[in-house]
């Protein structure tokens, strides 16, 4: 039974790394660079969120929605100061403003809200349900999150498939210049992919969070990272994958922890990484690139 | 002067700046004109430098994005931490930091093979994503090593410091608390004729038949291949280098502090993006931008320091501001008008002269 609620543990981690997953490979899908700032986007939202609830004294709902519209305004700021001026340049100049970028966010924070670790409160308000007789404990957390995930994967699949907007998007991840000739607006794309990305990092903010109830400057780094690695594990660019991608290393990092090292549980999800990445270069449902000479 | 050519004047002029630097650093320090927050900063200058120029041998020269570089550092570190720890009296001093030396960047050396085997397989973002992983690793498997020596001789652990079963005696590594009580054997003279020794190895690797294979790799990995060139070879050497270097660096971080911990601060992706930064801003493939770019962006955070909690903000738009400068269309445009008004300075000036 113990195995059962490790695995459900890791499943809800798991669901907090693929929808900021999703915003990785999104934003790298369409605009074709690694936005290292994403992780502090989901520490933005989680002030938001904190902010609205404790001082505003809002309602859990209205104060998830206020992190999403704060942190989809933020993401369609920094793209059009930081990155939109970018666009033509090589990607590592990109790649190198876009860590500027998570420098501010997370030093901005530092001196707004201090470094003093908050105590947050989770956003889902009814307790849990226990299952086998009280012992698999399933907690409001953990449901509300896994379903999260599945409606954000689900809509976005939808989104991108059936819209028009979202077939946009697709023409300009597959190429730019052509999507343009065709009469897109690449521009205003780009800036939609930010904002949907952005408005999902607010969403998992939130969520991991409720999980991990401890707030401070640095909270979106270190799960930022993970989920950029799910992203890769899964096939950057691809939805399918960051969602499998990010499943799959919640589960491993929380296994791993129970059962072989505590210390080692970062460790062991990224050597996980680099033994996918050798067997299949480009993750679970990466695209292979033929190259022509 | 004039017979030399260029890029062996451009080398040269690189070594006069460490040397004149140097002496110049020297002298106010000796004379005591330097802040003690200054003077402390000497050896780190100098491992920065290093560290950016190795840094530079892979992502300007081999063209491969790494994000792991402070693993191979950890690894210089802790190797020659330990060693001089145990050695401690054994041995003459500078005998023993040579040694030290010898044994950092060996090991980050065969570190580098040993990772860049499989690495060097990958290209692009999955590259800079697995050398970051690799990275994490080292940090997190270092902060799990017990090791102790008492009368029976050496224990290992990898649990905690009570499974070590210690007769008496000393624990030398002490998991997540790191190595304490190095010999602090770093000084800026010993940092700086080792940047100088960087150099000389790096931009001779550059100008040599290696370096220009390694750079055809760069341009075009296929026609390089076309030609007779054993790609892997050609990586795998650019990127042990780059180890063995990062690990120099490490060894001085080492014994620049008593104590050594691996933190995500000191060795994680941080350190490694902080590196790429200096690299990146230095001018990708200049070797002496990024060891002037590593010496400025070192010294602007404790310049800035009066602004206390602002100075990593500034910093921070600092670095946003500098890449939009440089590389956006309008910043491009910008520099361009500068530069000619410059220009136009300078002619008016002769023409005034003539």
């Amino acid at each position: 039974m113990s195995f059962l609620s490790y695995l459900i543990n890791g499943i809800s981690l798991g669901s907090v790394y693929a929808i900021i997953a999703l915003g990785y490979t999104m934003v790298y899908g369409i605009a074709r660079m690694l936005n290292f700032a994403h992780g502090d986007i989901i520490m933005v939202g989680g002030y938001a969120a904190f902010y609205a609830m404790v001082n505003g004294g809002l309602s859990p709902i209205l104060s998830v929605l206020i992190a999403m519209v704060i942190c989809t305004v933020l993401g369609l700021l920094i793209e059009r100061i930081a990155y939109k001026p970018l666009r033509s340049a090589p990607s590592l100049a990109v790649l190198i403003t876009a860590i500027g970028v998570s420098y501010f966010l997370q030093n901005l924070a530092l001196l707004l809200f201090g470094a003093n670790t908050k105590t947050f409160q989770s956003v889902v308000t009814f307790g849990g349900i226990s299952l086998a007789g009280g012992q698999l404990q399933l907690t409001g957390t953990t449901i509300v999150t896994i379903a999260a995930c599945i409606i954000i994967v689900v809509g976005l699949s939808l989104y991108i498939n059936k819209t028009r907007t979202g077939q946009a998007m697709l023409a300009v991840s597959e190429d730019r210049g052509a999507a343009q000739l065709m009469g897109i607006n690449v521009n205003s794309t780009i800036a939609m992919t930010f904002a949907i990305g952005s408005a999902l990092a607010a969403i998992a903010g939130c969520l991991l969070c409720s999980a991990y109830p401890s707030l401070n400057p640095y909270t979106g780094s270190m799960p930022g990272i993970k989920a950029f690695t799910a992203a890769v594990f899964g096939g950057i660019g691809s939805i399918p994958g960051a969602m499998v991608g990010g499943l799959l290393l919640g589960i491993i990092e929380i296994l791993g922890r129970a059962y072989i090292s505590s210390q080692l549980s970062d460790a062991i999800v990224f050597a996980v990484l680099i033994i996918i990445l050798l067997v299949k270069p480009t993750g679970i449902f990466g695209k292979k690139i033929q190259e022509k000479v | 002067m004039k017979r030399m050519q260029k890029t062996t004047r451009s080398n040269f002029i690189t070594y006069g700046i460490v040397i004149v630097g140097t002496i110049l650093f020297q002298a106010l320090d000796s004379a005591g004109m330097l802040s003690s927050l200054l003077s402390g900063l000497l050896v780190p200058l100098c491992y920065f430098m290093i560290l950016a120029v190795s840094l530079n041998l892979v992502v300007g020269i081999l063209g491969e994005l790494s994000l792991g570089h402070a693993g191979f550092m950890c690894v210089g570190a802790f190797a020659s931490a330990f060693f001089s720890k145990i050695m401690d009296g054994a041995m003459p001093d500078g005998l023993r930091f040579f040694l030290a030396l010898l044994i950092g960047a060996a090991l980050a050396g065969v570190f580098g093979i040993l990772i860049g085997i499989p690495v060097l397989r990958l290209r692009g973002d999955y590259l800079a994503i697995v050398t970051l992983a690799f990275g994490e690793i080292i940090r997190n498997v270092v902060n799990v090593f017990y090791i102790g020596r008492d009368a029976n001789g050496f224990h290992f652990s990898m649990k905690d410091a009570m499974s070590l079963n210690m007769d008496g005696g000393e624990i030398i590594v002490n998991g997540p608390q790191g190595i304490n009580g190095t010999p602090r054997d770093s000084t800026f003279l010993i940092s700086a004729i080792l940047l100088l020794i960087t150099l000389i190895i790096v931009l001779n690797l550059i100008n040599s038949r290696s370096g220009r294979a390694i750079m055809s790799i760069r341009d075009d990995r296929i026609a390089a291949e076309s030609i007779g060139i054993n790609i892997t070879k050609f990586k795998l050497m650019a990127f042990a280098i780059s180890s063995a270097l990062a690990g120099v660096a490490g060894v001085l971080y080492a014994h620049n502090l008593s104590t050594l911990a691996a933190s995500s601060s000191n060795f994680g992706y941080n350190m490694s993006i902080s590196i790429l930064v200096f690299v990146v801003l230095g001018g990708i493939g200049s070797i002496r931008g990024s060891m002037i770019a590593a010496f400025i962006l070192t010294l602007l955070p404790e310049l800035l320091r009066s602004l206390s909690d602002y100075r990593m903000l500034i910093y921070a738009i600092v670095l946003i501001i500098m890449m939009l400068v440089n590389w956006s269309t309008s910043g491009r445009y910008m520099k361009e008008k500068i530069a000619d008004w410059f220009r136009g300075l300078r002619k008016s000036g002769t023409k005034g002269v003539s």
